[in-house]
Parts: structure tokens; C-alpha cells; sequence
């Protein structure tokens, strides 16, 4: 298992190594490289979920580092599901560090047994946990894809194009793809919450209980609900679009990590560490 | 061993009036070649004759002869004193020529660095030479080094990469804004050459519907016919900017043809589509504030100017990557034409056939067993062998008896016998 962990960090680093390489120097090579070594990553981490899952027989979302863990692989697979069908090579200068970032967190916290406990094993709470944390994912990238439009519509808007101008792809390309991330993101997100409600429901007799991850998450539901109606409806699009994923994925952050830190409630455990 | 030379002007020597003087058309290229390769000094010829240089580059044994025989063609061939263009005359020779021939394909000696006609002409120039058999093996192998030096400087550096002039500038910035500018519908307001290739520029780029307003209506279906495109009245710009993403100003105007409220007040109903502004009037015609509505942006004449200059900054530091591809080349290139001597290559055939009798008698050694005394005279028969089968064509390839072109035998003898690799 460590070492299953070790290899994937290596992974991410070196991915993350070529894909900045590929910032500068602009050789698609080097793109390529970056994601056949993110890729090779995932399959990494993958194991390192697998072998946790068979030797604990649960999903492992016990504790902070499992939870990371499982985040950080939904933001890898996410990426190299949009890489490949956008072929938006820059978004790799965003995905690939992110995932180092949190895996190398991952491996400093202590993995500390997490209670067994038989509620994993329920069908409703692993449709939850999987769609939210696909769903989370790409919510991230999206809100990485913002950043990216920002400034390349800055470089535009001012005339100030060097760095970055020259390596970012068109704008058109950046909002197209930072949308379908949001439709893929609020999809499972809205599945994930369903689930969750059924899976409330089973076990403590209601849908809603006013847990603040419960509030957080509906307002972050919300939130990309009106970013993606007013789309929609009067064609919300490009920087105020933006705009929006990028709070968004503040929110999001907020909802997944902040309210389990700061605030009490029943996904506490989680987060433990 | 024969010399490769180059003699030309070019648009940094010479100003265009001599330039148009010494000029040769596609016609007068082939008799030229023709005629500077009936000259006894001359073994090889190739005519480059674009509007910013001449050059000839030929290969011959005895090089100040052919120099001269070389001006004084030009001369008498335009009909002009060699006293008026002798001072602008730039000769390279041996490895000089060599980068030259290789920095001119690759777009690094051209007025606009890194513009792509250049590698089309000298390989025009060169198919009219090997036609007419003009080129032998040396300028053929340098040509052929040249075309893949010039493809590898393209791929490998960003010489070509970018925009250098305004119209191209403009589509550049579109396809960053809009990713790919197929479909895009495009607005041309009034006329002029800029404003008019731009919008050639976005047809090739295979734009959508092409409108025209000219304050002359009649103007305007002219212009428009020409784009097949529509033409419309200036009254109906405004509402036209529902539908169009790329306007293109050029009018005469004193004042903004378009005012930011315009198209504020159209952006709700173009769902916040991106509107992409090209401003080449002085004075402008575009209020530059609507460079801060949202999706819409601006672009006059001075950001265009700024574009272009950036990216020919870019292309000159491109050019120090190329310039090192070059010097690459050439050394190679000096390798290969060294080799054409005759006496490496008496070197290296004897060595190569030396080489395969001592790898023959080790082998017979090894499965045989022979005393001392037959070990010795097996020795010397291979030796007795090796000089014979090279007495003739050392003999052959020493005398200065080839006829024509001495590296054309050095070459198949270096073929035939594979010693080059």
C-alpha cells in the first residue's frame, strides 16, 4: 500500500514536471508525456483504492487521508477524461499539481485505522460518496478552467498578451469546456444528493436533518443551479461564467473540507485525522 | 577538390531599382543556366531570381575564373555595366555558401524573416536546374540538405508561427477569441486594402456569411460582390450586430460609426456571444470603450501594430534557435563534400577492403586449424588480393583523366562500395 502511494506521487510529480515543461517550452511531446504519466498515476492510485477497499472491505472514506485520496483520483480521472475529449492540453498545468498537492498532503497524514463499521458497504451511501466526489472533481477543474479563461480574456481585453496568450487556447475553447464541466459536475452532484437523501432516508427515518454539510451542500447546488439557468436563459457566458466557477469551487472547497473542520455535523468522521 | 560559390545581390545590398535590373524571369532563368553552364569553369549551376535577390550558385575546380565569368554574365545577360552592381555583389564560398544557401530557404535572410514563399521559389529554381540538368551531385545533395533544413527550422522553431502583418494579426487574435472562426459572420464597414485582405484572410479561414455597409450603397454591393456577400445600408449596422461576431472598420468617419450603447444594448440579445472589433481607421470608428463590455473586444490599429511587432520579436529570437540548426548543417554538410576528395576516398576503400579480408581470415582461422607457415602465406595472399582489386580504381579515381565531373565517379564509387555509413 505505501508503496503503491509513493509510486503514484512519483507519478503526479513527474506528470506535473512535464506538463510545466510543456508550459515553457511548448513541445507537444512533452504534453503527451505528462499525460501518459498522469494516466500511468492513476492507475497507481487506483490500486492503492482497490487494495484499500479489499482489505478493509469498505469504501475507504474513513478518514481525511482516504477522503483526499479519493478525491484527488476523481480530479485525475476527470482530467484525463476532458483532455481527451477536448484535447485541452493546457489544463494539465492546473489538474496534474492539484493532485500531487493533495496526494503529498495524503501521505503525511497518519492512516489511522478508521472504525469498522458496516455503513459502507450499503449500495445508497457508495452511489453518494462516488457521484459527489466525480461530481466534486469536476467542479475543480471547471473552476481551473476559470482561472485560465480569466487570464487569457485579461491578455486579450488588455493587449498585454506575452506569457500566457501564446500558450492558452482560445477563449471559445475554455468556456465550452469549463461549461460541460459544470453540466458533468452539477449532473452528479444532483445524483449524489439524491442518493444521500435516500440513503438519510433508510437509515435515520428522514431526507433532511439540517446537518451543515446537508445546508453547504445544498447551497452550493444552488449556486451552480442559477450559474448554469441563467446560461441557459440569457447566455451567461465567458467571464461571468468565470467568475462564478471559480466561487463556486471556493464554495466547494468550503462545503467539503471547511464545514467538516470548523463545523460539527454527521460527516465529521470523514475528515478525521 | 571543386569549390562551391556563391555570387548574388540581395534586398539588403542593393536597392530595388538595381534589383529589377538584374532580375531574371522564369524564361530567362532557363537560358541562364544553361548558357553559365557551357562555360569550361563552371561543373554545376542553380539560378535563384526572386523580386529581393539573385544569386548564383555554382560549383566549379577553379574559383576566381568562374567568379569572374559568373559577373560578367550577369552583366552582359542585363545588358548593364558590371561597374554599376560590382560594389553590391556579395560572394560566399565553401561553407559560406553553404549557410547562405541554407539561411535563405529557411526564411532567416528574407525581409520578413520567416515568411514561407522563399522555400517555395528555391525549390522552383531548383526542379527548372535538375530539369535542365544544371545541378550535379553536389548541388543536388546541398539542395536536398537545404529542403530539410528549411522543414526542420519550421517545425522545430516558431519562426513561422506567428502573425507579422496586420491583417494577419487580426485573425490570429479572432481565432484566440473564438477558438475556430468557421461559420463566424463578418461585417466589413467601408473600404480599404487592409481592412479588405483581412477579410480575405477570414474567407480563407473559411468564415461564415461576409456583409458589407459602405455609406455609398453602391459602393458596398460592389465591395459585397466581390465577397459574395450582402451588402447593407449603414442605417442597419446596429441592428446587424445581433448576428455578426467580427466587424471590420475602415471608413473615412470623423466620428465612432459605433457607439458603446450600440452594442450594449445588443449583447442580451446575442446571448453573450463574443464580438470581436478590428478598427483599422485612423480616426477610429469604433468607441474604444466597448473594449469593457463584457465578450466584446477591441482591437485598433496601434494594438494590431503592437501584435505584429511582438511576434517579429519573437521570430528574431526564433531565428538564434534556426541559426544554430544551420551551423549544424553546414558542418555536416562539410563532411559529405571533404569526402568527395579523392584521396579519402582512396582511404576509405582500401580501408573497407582490408577490413573484410582481415575479417575473413579470422573466421577461416578459427574453423580451421593451419600450421604457422600457412597462417602466413594466407596473409599474404589477402594482401596481394586487396592491392589487386584496388589497383585499377585507385589508379582511375588518382588520374585526373575522369572526364566532366570528378565527384560524380567519387560519389558512385562512395555508393557502390557503402562508405559512407
Amino acid at each position: 500500500m505505501e508503496i503503491l502511494i509513493i509510486l503514484t506521487i512519483l507519478a503526479y510529480m513527474l506528470s506535473t514536471a512535464a506538463y510545466f515543461a510543456y508550459l515553457f517550452l511548448q513541445k507537444n511531446n512533452l504534453q503527451r508525456i505528462g499525460y501518459f504519466i498522469l494516466a500511468a498515476g492513476i492507475l497507481f492510485h487506483t490500486a492503492t483504492i482497490i487494495s484499500g477497499f479489499t482489505k478493509t472491505g469498505h469504501l475507504p472514506v474513513g478518514n481525511l487521508r482516504e477522503t483526499l485520496s479519493l478525491a484527488a483520483w476523481a480530479v485525475g480521472g476527470v482530467f484525463l477524461v476532458i483532455q481527451h475529449k477536448y484535447n485541452l492540453k493546457i489544463l494539465g498545468i492546473f489538474a496534474a499539481p492539484l493532485v500531487t498537492l493533495v496526494m503529498i498532503m495524503v501521505s503525511l497524514l497518519p492512516s489511522a485505522p478508521a472504525q469498522v463499521s458496516n455503513i459502507f458497504k450499503n449500495f445508497w451511501l457508495i452511489s453518494h460518496v462516488v457521484a459527489i466526489f466525480i461530481g466534486e472533481a469536476s467542479f475543480a477543474l471547471a473552476g481551473g478552467l476559470g482561472v485560465l479563461y480569466l487570464i487569457q480574456e485579461n491578455a486579450i481585453k488588455t493587449k498585454k498578451r506575452r506569457f500566457f496568450f501564446k500558450r492558452l487556447p482560445s477563449l471559445d475553447l475554455l468556456d465550452i469546456t469549463g461549461y460541460a464541466c459544470i453540466v458533468v459536475g452539477f449532473t452528479l452532484l444532483t445524483l449524489g444528493l439524491i442518493t444521500g437523501f435516500i440513503y438519510a432516508k433508510s437509515i435515520w427515518g428522514r431526507f433532511w436533518s439540517w446537518d451543515p454539510k446537508e445546508v453547504w451542500s445544498g447551497i452550493t447546488w444552488i449556486l451552480y443551479a442559477i450559474l448554469l439557468h441563467e446560461r441557459l436563459t440569457v447566455g451567461w457566458r465567458g467571464r461571468k461564467s468565470a467568475i462564478m466557477a471559480i466561487i463556486g469551487f471556493g464554495v466547494l472547497l468550503f462545503t467539503f473540507l471547511g464545514v467538516n473542520l470548523l463545523l460539527e455535523g454527521h460527516h465529521g468522521e470523514f475528515t478525521k485525522f | 577538390m571543386s569549390d562551391i560559390v556563391l555570387v548574388g545581390i540581395n534586398h539588403k545590398t542593393a536597392p530595388v531599382e538595381l534589383r529589377e535590373c538584374i532580375a531574371f524571369s522564369k524564361e530567362e532563368s532557363i537560358t541562364a543556366v544553361q548558357t553559365l553552364l557551357r562555360q569550361p569553369d563552371l561543373n554545376e549551376v542553380i539560378l535563384f531570381s526572386t523580386c529581393n535577390r539573385v544569386e548564383v550558385l555554382f560549383v566549379t575546380d577553379n574559383k576566381s575564373r568562374a567568379i569572374s565569368t559568373t559577373k560578367e554574365f550577369i552583366a552582359d545577360f542585363n545588358k548593364i555595366p558590371l561597374e554599376q552592381f560590382e560594389n553590391v555583389l556579395y560572394i560566399h564560398e565553401g561553407d559560406e555558401a553553404v549557410r547562405h544557401v541554407f539561411r535563405v530557404a529557411s526564411s532567416l535572410d528574407s525581409m520578413v524573416v520567416g515568411e514561407p514563399q522563399i522555400l517555395g521559389q528555391i525549390k522552383e529554381a531548383y526542379r527548372t536546374a535538375s530539369g535542365l540538368n544544371t545541378s550535379g551531385v553536389i548541388l543536388n545533395r546541398l539542395l536536398h540538405r537545404t529542403f530539410f533544413v528549411a522543414k526542420r527550422i519550421r517545425t522545430e522553431t516558431g519562426i513561422g508561427d506567428r502573425a507579422v502583418s496586420i491583417s494577419f494579426a487580426a485573425v490570429e487574435l479572432g481565432r484566440k477569441i473564438f477558438g475556430t472562426l468557421e461559420g463566424k459572420t463578418v461585417l466589413l464597414i467601408g473600404a480599404g486594402e487592409m481592412a479588405e485582405l483581412s477579410v480575405e484572410h477570414l474567407i480563407r479561414n473559411k468564415a461564415g456569411d461576409i456583409y458589407v455597409a459602405n455609406r455609398t450603397f453602391e459602393n458596398g454591393v460592389a465591395l459585397a460582390k466581390e465577397f459574395n456577400g450582402q451588402a447593407l445600408r449603414f442605417e442597419e449596422i446596429s441592428d446587424c450586430l445581433k448576428f455578426i461576431d467580427i466587424i471590420i472598420s475602415s471608413t473615412g468617419a470623423s466620428d465612432f460609426v459605433i457607439t458603446r450603447d450600440q452594442v450594449k444594448g445588443v449583447l442580451r440579445a446575442r446571448r453573450s456571444r463574443p464580438l470581436f472589433f478590428i478598427d483599422i481607421a485612423v480616426p477610429r470608428d469604433i468607441d474604444p470603450a466597448v473594449n469593457r463590455l463584457s465578450n466584446s473586444y477591441v482591437y485598433d490599429i496601434d494594438d494590431l501594430k503592437d501584435v505584429v511587432d511582438e511576434n517579429m520579436e519573437d521570430r528574431q529570437q526564433e531565428a538564434v534557435k534556426a541559426g544554430r540548426i544551420v551551423d549544424e548543417a553546414v558542418i555536416n554538410f562539410r563532411q559529405w563534400h571533404a569526402s568527395l576528395d579523392v584521396v579519402p576516398t582512396i582511404i576509405a576503400l582500401r580501408n573497407k577492403v582490408e577490413a573484410i579480408a582481415q575479417a575473413e581470415i579470422k573466421k577461416t582461422l578459427q574453423s580451421n586449424k593451419f600450421p604457422d607457415s600457412g597462417v602466413e602465406a594466407l596473409n599474404k595472399m589477402a594482401n596481394s588480393l586487396t592491392n589487386k582489386i584496388l589497383h585499377d580504381p585507385t589508379i582511375f579515381l588518382k588520374k585526373n583523366g575522369m572526364l566532366a565531373d570528378r565527384s560524380l565517379y567519387i560519389d558512385a564509387v562512395r555508393k557502390l562500395f557503402k562508405l559512407d555509413e
